[in-house]
C-alpha cells in the first residue's frame, strides 16, 4: 500500500504543481495578494506530496519489494543497507524523483523565506519554478515513472551497477542536484524579474543567496564526482574531458559567471540586463546537461537506461524552457531600466573582465562537447574532441583570468587604481614567481609548464591572503585592533579571500600532476614495482568474499623512498548478481599526495599485473575545491546589505583601508 | 477500499492547502513599493552602524549615504500598483478555486489511473520469506535454496533437491553441476547418479557422451533396477548403431518395469519406433536418395556425440570407415587424428588405427 500511495502523492503533486504555476502569475498580473499567496502554500504541498512519494520508494528499497520493477531492476536482497539506499537514485527513474524532490524543496524554502522577498517577486519565482516542476514531475510519472509493479514479484532484484555501489553514489548525486536545481530557482528569479519588468537591487540581494548555495553544492558536487572517478575507475585519472563532465562544468562556470555579476548589481545596481540573462543561461546548461546524459545521446556510467521517447520529451523541456525564456528575454529586457555606467578600472570593471572570461571559457566547452555530438548526427562522422582540444582552447582563456584575479580582487569599487592594485600585490607576485624558478631549477628537464602552474597557484593564495590581510591589519595598532577589525570584516570578504585562495589550490594540484608518474609490472608476491617515490612489495593475494560479491584482494607493503607506509590493498570485485568486474583501487594517501595501486589480469602462474602511480599533491586539487565551496558557504551566511562606497587611496586616508561590503 | 479512502484524503489536504490562502481576506493589493524603499531604509541604517563601530571612515559613509538615499528617492518616487477591485477580485477567486478543485483530483486520477496497481499489496521480501512455504511461488523457493547453497556449498542433499529442478527448466549444464555436486557431497544415490546422465546427456543435445554413459552405467551399478538410467543407456546403443542392442534393452526395462509405470508409455513410444526402423522400415527399403540422406544423418549424430567427448575404438572405427564410404576424406582424416588424440592412451588402439588408416588409404596425412 505504501507504494501506491507514494505513486498517487506523485501525480497529485502533478495537479498542485499546473495550480502553482497558473494562479500566483495571474495574481502577479492582476495585482491580486489572495491569488499570489496560492503560490507558497502550492509550492509547501507539492513539496510534502513529493517527499512523501520520495519516501515511499526508499521504503520499497529498504524492505526490497521487488513487486516494485524498479527496485527488482536496480537492487539486491543480499546488498547493505546503505546501498539499498543509494540504490533509490542509481538509476534514471530515481534520480528523476530526487531530482524533483530536491526542485519543490527549493520552491517550498522559497515560499517559507517572507521576510526576505518581495510578494510579487515571490509569487512570480513561485509561478516559474512550478512549471519546471510540472515538466519534470510529467516526465517522470510518464516515461521514468518509478512506481511501475511487475506480478508475480521476481524472487530477487538485478542488483545495481556495481561502479555505482560505493558511498559515492550516496555523496555525489544529492550534492550535484542540489546545484544543477539550486540554478532552477535563480532561473525563475529571472522569469520573474522579466514577467514584472522590474529588476534593481533588492532582486539582486533575494537571488544572491540561491545562486551561492548552488553553486556551493555544485562545486562539491563536481569535485565529489571527480574524485569518485579518481579512484573507482581504476586508472587514477580525475577529469577526462568527457561530455558527462562538461555536462555540469558548463552550468557551474555559468554559475560562477553569475556570482560575480549579482554582486555588482546588488552593489552598483549595474549590468542587469547581464545577470538576467546569465540566470538564464545557467538554468538552460543545466537542462543541457540533463538531456546530454539522460536522452541516450550518449552512452556512460550515467545515462542509465536510454530511450528515444525520453530523449524526445527532454528536448521538448529543453526547447519550451530555453526558447521561452529567451524569447521572453529579448521582448521584456529592452523595457528594463539600465542601470548606471561605470568606469573601467575599479572592482565592478574587473568583475565584468571575470565575467567575460567565464563566459569565453563556458562557450569553449559547450562547443567542445556539442560540436561532436551535433556533427554526429548531421553527418554520421564520429570525432572524438578530447583534452588536446580543451587544453588548447580552455586553458589559455583561463590562465589569464586567474593572473588578473588578485588584481580585481584588491581594487575599490567605483574608482580602482590599478597601479595601486598592482603595487598591493608586487609581494604575493614577487613570492610566487620566486617558487616557480626554484621549482624550475630543482625539477630542471621536467614539465615546462608546471612550475609557471605552481607559481600561479601560489599568486592566487598569497593574493587572497595579502588582501584579507592588508583589510585586516593596520598600520601602528596592536592585536586587538587587528582582532577587531577581522571580527569588522564581513564573512562575504572572508569568503572571497577563502574562494579564491581554494582556485589556488586547486591550480596547483592540476598543475603538479605533470609530474605523476606510472609503473607497469607484473609480480609474484615477495616482488616490487617501483613508480616515481613509491616502491610497492606484493605481500599476497588471497580471495574474499563480500555479502553480493567476489573478490581479489592483493595486498602490498609499500615504501616512500626507506619509509614504510601503512600497507595498502588493492582488489578485483566480481558482483555475482551481473557477473560484472569493477576495480577498487589501492590508495595511500601521503601528506597532500597519493600512491596509487590498481590491480590487472591475473597471469595464471600467481602473478598479477600491477599498476602504480605516483600523484604528487593531487590531493590539492579536491581541498581546494572544498575550500572554493567553504568560501561561497561563508559568504551565504553573510545577509548583511550591500551598497558600493568608494575606497578613497590609502596615501588620503591613511586609517581607512576598509571597504564596505 | 482502505487505499480508495486513503486516496481521497489526501487529494482533499491537497486542494484544502491551495484554498486555505485564497479564503483569507485581507490585503488584496501589493505594496511593493514598500519592499525597496525598506531595503535601502536598511541600508542607510547600516551605513550608521558601520561608522560607529569605525569600519568605514566618515567620507566613505557619507559617499554610500548619498547613493543610499539617491536609491530610496527613486524607488519611492515610484508609483505604488493600483489595489485590485473587490468585484473582480471575487471572481478570481472563484475561478482559481474551480481551478484546483478540478485539476488537482482530475490528473492525479488521470495519471494514477493510468500507471497505478491500485489492489495490489506491497511484498517486501522479508514478508514473502516469512510466508507460509505452499503459499510462496516457485521462483521465490529456489532462490532462497539458492542462497543457502551459495552459503553452505557443501550440503549434498540441498544439490540433489534443486537439480532434478534445474533439469525441468532446461538448464542443463547447471543441473549437471548441482548433481555432480551433490554426488560429490554424499548424496550417492543410483537416481541422482542417473540424473548426473541424463543431465550430461541432455546438456550435449541429447547425445549420450562417453562421460553421461559413464555415470548411467554407475547408477544401473548402485540400482539395477533404475529405470531412467537403463532408458539413457538403451538411447545410447541406438545411437551408437546398435539398433538390436538398443530394442532389447528397452524391451527388458518394460518386463522388468510394472506396467502402469509413468514412463512406459515414452519406452513403448521409442521401442515401437526402433522396430519399425530394425525390420520394415530397414534403410535398404528406402528410395536411393532418402537412404543417403538417412545415413548421412546417422554418421553426422556419431560425429557429433563423439566431438564431445570420449568414444571407444569400435566407435571411432565405424565413424572413420562410415566417413570414408560417404566419400568425406576430410572429415575421416580429422576424426582419424581425434581419435588419436582421445586413445593415446591405448597402444593397442593406435595400432588399429593405423591399420585401419592404411586400409582406408588416409595414411598420407596422418604423422
Amino acid at each position: 500500500m505504501i507504494v501506491e500511495i507514494g505513486h498517487f502523492a506523485l501525480a497529485l503533486a502533478l495537479g498542485v504543481a499546473v495550480v502553482q504555476s497558473v494562479v500566483p502569475l495571474w495574481g502577479v498580473a492582476r495585482h491580486d495578494r489572495a491569488l499570489a499567496g496560492v503560490g507558497s502554500s502550492a509550492a509547501i504541498a507539492c513539496f510534502l506530496l513529493v517527499a512523501l512519494s520520495f519516501a515511499a520508494l526508499v521504503v520499497s528499497y529498504v524492505r526490497s519489494d521487488f513487486s516494485v520493477e524498479n527496485v527488482a531492476a536496480n537492487s539486491h536482497s543480499t546488498q547493505p543497507l546503505i546501498y539499498k539506499l543509494t540504490s533509490v537514485w542509481g538509476n534514471h527513474e530515481g534520480s528523476m524523483l530526487l531530482w524533483v524532490l530536491i526542485l519543490t524543496l527549493f520552491g517550498a524554502l522559497v515560499a517559507l523565506s517572507r521576510r526576505s522577498l518581495p510578494v510579487r517577486l515571490r509569487a512570480g519565482t513561485l509561478a516559474a519554478q512550478g512549471m519546471v516542476t510540472v515538466a519534470f514531475l510529467a516526465f517522470t510519472l510518464l516515461t521514468s515513472n518509478p512506481f511501475r509493479r511487475v506480478f508475480p514479484a521476481p524472487a530477487d532484484g538485478q542488483d545495481l551497477n556495481p561502479i555505482l555501489q560505493d558511498l559515492g553514489l550516496a555523496i555525489h548525486p544529492p550534492l550535484l542536484y542540489v546545484g544543477y536545481v539550486g540554478f532552477s530557482i535563480t532561473y525563475a528569479f529571472a522569469v520573474a524579474a522579466l514577467i514584472d519588468g522590474r529588476i534593481d537591487a533588492v532582486w539582486a540581494r533575494a537571488v544572491r543567496p540561491w545562486t551561492l548555495l548552488a553553486w556551493v553544492f555544485l562545486t562539491l558536487g563536481i569535485a565529489m564526482g571527480s574524485y569518485w572517478a579518481y579512484y573507482e575507475l581504476g586508472w587514477g585519472g580525475w577529469w577526462f574531458w568527457d561530455p558527462v563532465e562538461n555536462a555540469s562544468l558548463m552550468p557551474w562556470l555559468a554559475g560562477t559567471a553569475l556570482i560575480h555579476s549579482t554582486v555588482v548589481m546588488e552593489k552598483r545596481d549595474a549590468l542587469k540586463v547581464w545577470t538576467i540573462l546569465l540566470a538564464i543561461l545557467t538554468f538552460s546548461l543545466s537542462l543541457l546537461g540533463t538531456f546530454i546524459v539522460r536522452s541516450g545521446v550518449l552512452t556512460s556510467v550515467h545515462s542509465f537506461a536510454t530511450d528515444p521517447a525520453r530523449g524526445l520529451f527532454i528536448l521538448m523541456i529543453l526547447v519550451f524552457f530555453v526558447g521561452g525564456s529567451l524569447a521572453l528575454f529579448a521582448w521584456r529586457a529592452p523595457l528594463l531600466r539600465q542601470g548606471g555606467l561605470f568606469a573601467p578600472v575599479s572592482r565592478e570593471g574587473a568583475l565584468v573582465v571575470n565575467n567575460v572570461f567565464i563566459a569565453t571559457a563556458c562557450a569553449t566547452v559547450f562547443i567542445g562537447t556539442l560540436y561532436p555530438l551535433v556533427l554526429e548526427m548531421v553527418t554520421g562522422a564520429k570525432i572524438s574532441v578530447g583534452p588536446p582540444f580543451f587544453n588548447a582552447t580552455f586553458i589559455p582563456v583561463l590562465v589569464p583570468l586567474l593572473l588578473v584575479l588578485p588584481l580585481g580582487q584588491s581594487m575599490a569599487w567605483k574608482r580602482g587604481d590599478l597601479l595601486g592594485a598592482a603595487q598591493r600585490n608586487a609581494a604575493a607576485f614577487g613570492l610566487a614567481l620566486l617558487v616557480a624558478l626554484a621549482t624550475i631549477a630543482m625539477t630542471w628537464g621536467g614539465p615546462v609548464l608546471a612550475p609557471l602552474g605552481i607559481g600561479l597557484g601560489i599568486f592566487l593564495v598569497l593574493g587572497a591572503l595579502f588582501d584579507l590581510g592588508e583589510r585586516i591589519v593596520t598600520r601602528a595598532s596592536g592585536w586587538s585592533a587587528v582582532l577587531s577589525r577581522a571580527k569588522g570584516l564581513p564573512r562575504s570578504a572572508w569568503g572571497t579571500a577563502l574562494a579564491h585562495a581554494g582556485v589556488g589550490l586547486s591550480v596547483i594540484g592540476i598543475a603538479a600532476t605533470a609530474w605523476s608518474t606510472e609503473g607497469i609490472g607484473v609480480l609474484k608476491p615477495g616482488e616490487r614495482l617501483t613508480s616515481g617515490r613509491y616502491t610497492v612489495v606484493l605481500e599476497s593475494i588471497q580471495p574474499r568474499k563480500g555479502p553480493n560479491f567476489t573478490a581479489e584482494v592483493a595486498r602490498f607493503q609499500i615504501f616512500s623512498g626507506s619509509r614504510e607506509l601503512a600497507p595498502v590493498e588493492a582488489g578485483k570485485r566480481i558482483y555475482t548478481a551481473r557477473a560484472m568486474p569493477t576495480t577498487e583501487a589501492g590508495i595511500r594517501t601521503d601528506g597532500l599526495s597519493q600512491a596509487y595501486i590498481a590491480l590487472g589480469e591475473p597471469q595464471g602462474d600467481g602473478a598479477i599485473a600491477v599498476r602504480l602511480y605516483d600523484k604528487p599533491l593531487i590531493l590539492l586539487i579536491w581541498i581546494g575545491a572544498i575550500v572554493m565551496s567553504l568560501g561561497g558557504a561563508l559568504s551565504l551566511t553573510d545577509r548583511r546589505f550591500r551598497l558600493a562606497a568608494p575606497r578613497r587611496s590609502a596615501t588620503a586616508q591613511p586609517v581607512a583601508v576598509q571597504p564596505a561590503e | 477500499m482502505l487505499i480508495w479512502i486513503i486516496f481521497a484524503v489526501m487529494t482533499g489536504a491537497a486542494v484544502f492547502s491551495l484554498l486555505w490562502p485564497l479564503s483569507r481576506s485581507g490585503m488584496t493589493a501589493f505594496a511593493d513599493v514598500a519592499d525597496a524603499t525598506s531595503l535601502y531604509r536598511a541600508q542607510l541604517g547600516e551605513i550608521e552602524r558601520d561608522l560607529a563601530r569605525r569600519l568605514i571612515a566618515p567620507t566613505e559613509a557619507e559617499a554610500a549615504r548619498a547613493e543610499a538615499a539617491r536609491r530610496l528617492l527613486r524607488a519611492s518616487g515610484e508609483q505604488a500598483d493600483p489595489a485590485g477591485e473587490t468585484e473582480s477580485s471575487l471572481r478570481r477567486r472563484r475561478a482559481s478555486s474551480a481551478l484546483a478543485l478540478s485539476c488537482v483530483p482530475l490528473l492525479a486520477l488521470l495519471v494514477y489511473g493510468a500507471y497505478g496497481s491500485p489492489g495490489q499489496p506491497d511484498q517486501p521480501l522479508a514478508a514473502r520469506l516469512q510466508a507460509d512455504p505452499s503459499q510462496q511461488d516457485f521462483a521465490l523457493a529456489l532462490t532462497r535454496i539458492e542462497t543457502h547453497l551459495a552459503n553452505n556449498p557443501s550440503d549434498g542433499k540441498g544439490w540433489s533437491v534443486i537439480a532434478p529442478v534445474y533439469l525441468r527448466q532446461g538448464r542443463y549444464d547447471e543441473a549437471a553441476n548441482a548433481f555432480a555436486s551433490a554426488i560429490r557431497h554424499g548424496a550417492t544415490s543410483s537416481e541422482t547418479v542417473a540424473g548426473l546422465g541424463e543431465a550430461r546427456t541432455l546438456a550435449a543435445g541429447g547425445v549420450v557422451t562417453a562421460a553421461a554413459r559413464e555415470s548411467l552405467v554407475e547408477a544401473v551399478r548402485l540400482d539395477p533396477s533404475n529405470a531412467r538410467a537403463r532408458f539413457f543407456l538403451a538411447i545410447g546403443k541406438e545411437q551408437d548403431g546398435d539398433v538390436q542392442g538398443a530394442i532389447a534393452a528397452l524391451r527388458t526395462l518394460l518386463a522388468d518395469a510394472a506396467a502402469d509405470a509413468p514412463w512406459s508409455m515414452t519406452v513403448r513410444q521409442r521401442l515401437a519406433r526402433l522396430e519399425a526402423e530394425a525390420s520394415g522400415g530397414d534403410l535398404a527399403a528406402l528410395p536411393p536418395a532418402e537412404q543417403q540422406v538417412a545415413v548421412r544423418a546417422m554418421v553426422d549424430g556419431l560425429a557429433e556425440r563423439l566431438k564431445a567427448g570420449g568414444g571407444t575404438l569400435p566407435e571411432w572405427t565405424r565413424l572413420i570407415r562410415s566417413q570414408t564410404v560417404l566419400g568425406d576424406k576430410s572429415a575421416a582424416r580429422t576424426a582419424l587424428a581425434t581419435a588419436r588424440e582421445r586413445l593415446s592412451q591405448d597402444a593397442a588402439a593406435l595400432a588399429a588405427l593405423d591399420a585401419l588408416a592404411v586400409e582406408l588409404a588416409l595414411r598420407e596425412t596422418a604423422p
